[in-house]
């Protein structure tokens, strides 16, 4: 049995294994992470801290780069 | 005060670790920075399922033993000048904050990054970089049961679709953009390499699973299903220039092959050649006391990485002959670079994927019609703001230079967007001195 780590996103908790990025959580809680200048919908892309669009707030910080950051028991992560 | 080490390493891939790992042996004071949350790179970076990989680990004990600092989520996003010891410095940026960190040699390992190319759909959620997608599923997004589709151009697309088949994906087809005649020549060399080994058991082994693999062929279009704003990826068109057919997806995970990070090696003012840090035979870049490997200098792989790493290392301390050894190793990675980069080289059609209404930069928005009439990467920057988003480029950037043409310009610090304030600080001066010289003379 792998540890897991109990987060939220957007309000809904959510169990990930522990060392899951919060980018690999909010695409777990079928979630997008960020709404484009025109208004679209964004999941991450690159998964490797380059693009931009995995940006979410976390614990109440806006725009995290989330595939480059750990969850941690009890964070709040919010997506737009 | 900032701390001065002998030997800065920027980038813990294949590439950094061995560089670390080689200096530190010698004596040198070693600090080795990388930006992920763990040490390993792309290729070794750890999985929630399986741990970290065997291979980083190995080279982790050794930098264990040899004191070396190391210090993650980390990027370096400023360089200053010479200090009153004769060291340089780097700004370094975290989550904690910011810290200025002082290097007699400077060991560049910032390895590669995708390479993007826009086409109608590319920026609906369930599309995905085909390492990004791996990358997420080892850092905990479950695959079981989804189907995938996994397209583009490179090696790296066996290796992804091989990988996520094994989390349980279902992978409803890998669509190569290379023509198999072009990618037939490289085969019959790859059959005598181990790397080559490696990427053509995955297709065999794809093969075997009933897993249709097509060459020659590549997506011109993600559609969506759903309300406007729950869109998601609902499939993909598949053409090759002569008949289109379309397939049912959950995911699309898209690359087109890889394109080094030079940022950095760049606003240290180190040369470029053919878009890769130019580095003589001892991987030392332009500029005095900065050396570039791994995907820096040139596509290769992991073993190309770990061979540059450490003649970088031993050049470093002033062991020429001991570097020297380890030139034929190189050279046969180098050859292979070459023949991976004349293998998927992109075809025409790929330049025409993105009509009017394409989005070319994700980060502002900005369409393929908008950067048709301009003229140059400075005059779209002006007239749409393509390139001025938080990516700095990094992603648009290799796209309209395949698509128009484009030379980005250098880049400015700092190199990612960081708070005001730790831009505004003054350099630390660097006087701590330790470790032995480092020597920079030439051989
Ligand atoms: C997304 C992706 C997935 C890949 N997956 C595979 C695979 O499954 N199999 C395979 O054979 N090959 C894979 N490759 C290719 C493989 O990464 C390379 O062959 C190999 O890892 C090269 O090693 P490297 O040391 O040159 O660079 P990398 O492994 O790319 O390491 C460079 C490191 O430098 C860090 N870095 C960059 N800039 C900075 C900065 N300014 N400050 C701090 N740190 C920085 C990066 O975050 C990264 O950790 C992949 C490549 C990519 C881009
Ligand atoms: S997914 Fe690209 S920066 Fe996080």
């Amino acid at each position: 049995m792998h540890r897991t780590i109990a987060i939220s996103v957007n309000g809904t908790p959510l169990e990930v294994p522990s060392g899951a990025t919060v980018a690999a959580a909010v695409l777990q809680a079928g979630a997008t992470s960020r709404v484009s200048v025109r208004g679209e919908p964004r999941q991450p892309l690159c998964g490797m801290g380059i693009c931009y669009e995995c940006r979410v707030e976390i614990d109440g910080r806006p725009h995290q780069r989330s595939c480059q950051i750990l969850c941690l028991p009890g964070m709040q992560v919010t997506t737009e | 005060m900032s701390e001065v080490f002998d030997v800065v390493v920027v980038g813990a891939g294949p590439g950094g670790l061995a560089a670390a790992a080689t200096a530190a042996e010698t004596g040198l004071k070693v600090c080795l920075i990388d930006d992920n949350p763990a040490p390993g790179g792309q290729i070794w970076r750890s999985s929630v399922l399986k741990g970290p990989s065997a291979d980083a680990a190995g080279w982790m004990r050794r930098l264990a033993e040899r004191q070396v600092e190391v210090r993650s989520g980390c990027r370096a996003v400023v360089a200053g000048g010479l200090t009153c010891a004769g060291a340089r410095t780097l700004r370094l940026e975290s989550q904690r904050g910011y810290a200025d960190i002082g290097f007699g040699a400077l060991i560049l390992a910032t390895g590669a990054r995708e390479r993007f190319l826009p086409f109608p759909g590319w920026t609906l959620p369930g599309v995905f970089g085909a390492g990004g997608l791996q990358a997420f599923v080892k850092s905990g997004f479950q695959i079981a049961g989804k189907r995938v589709v996994i397209a583009g151009t490179g090696p790296l697309l066996m290796a992804v679709a091989a990988n996520l088949r094994a989390a349980g994906a279902r992978i409803a087809a890998v669509i190569e953009q290379a023509p198999w005649p072009q990618l037939a020549q490289f085969s019959s060399w790859l059959a005598f390499s181990r790397p080559g080994k490696l990427i053509e058991g995955a297709a065999y082994g794809l093969k075997l699973l009933g897993v249709p693999c097509r060459t020659g062929a590549w997506v011109t279009r993600a559609s969506a299903a759903g309300a406007e704003v729950e869109q998601r990826l609902h499939s993909v068109t598949v053409s090759t220039g002569r008949d289109s057919t379309e397939i049912e997806t959950d995911l699309l995970a898209v690359g087109f092959h890889l394109v080094p990070n030079t940022e950095l090696a760049q606003l240290l003012h180190c040369r470029l050649e053919h878009g890769y840090v130019k580095a003589d035979a001892f991987q030392r870049a332009s500029v005095e006391r900065i050396y570039g490997i791994g995907e820096l200098t040139a596509i290769g792989g992991v073993e190309k990485a770990q061979v540059e790493g450490r003649i970088a290392a031993l050049a470093v301390a002033g062991r020429f002959e001991d570097a020297r050894a380890l030139f034929p190793a190189r050279d046969r990675w180098m050859r292979f670079a070459r023949r991976l980069d004349a293998a998927f080289a992109l075809r025409e059609e790929l330049r025409t994927l993105a009509d009017g209404d394409t989005t070319v930069c994700r980060c502002e928005d900005v369409t393929q019609k908008e950067l048709a009439g301009c003229r140059s990467w400075r005059e779209a920057k002006l007239h749409t703001r393509c390139g001025m988003g938080p990516c700095q480029g990094r992603i648009c950037g290799p796209a309209t230079q395949f698509l128009f043409g484009w030379s980005a310009p250098a880049p400015r610090p700092p190199l990612f967007p960081v708070e005001i304030a730790a831009l505004e600080e003054p350099f630390a001066q660097a006087v701590v001195e330790t470790g032995q010289p480092v020597s920079s003379s030439s051989t």
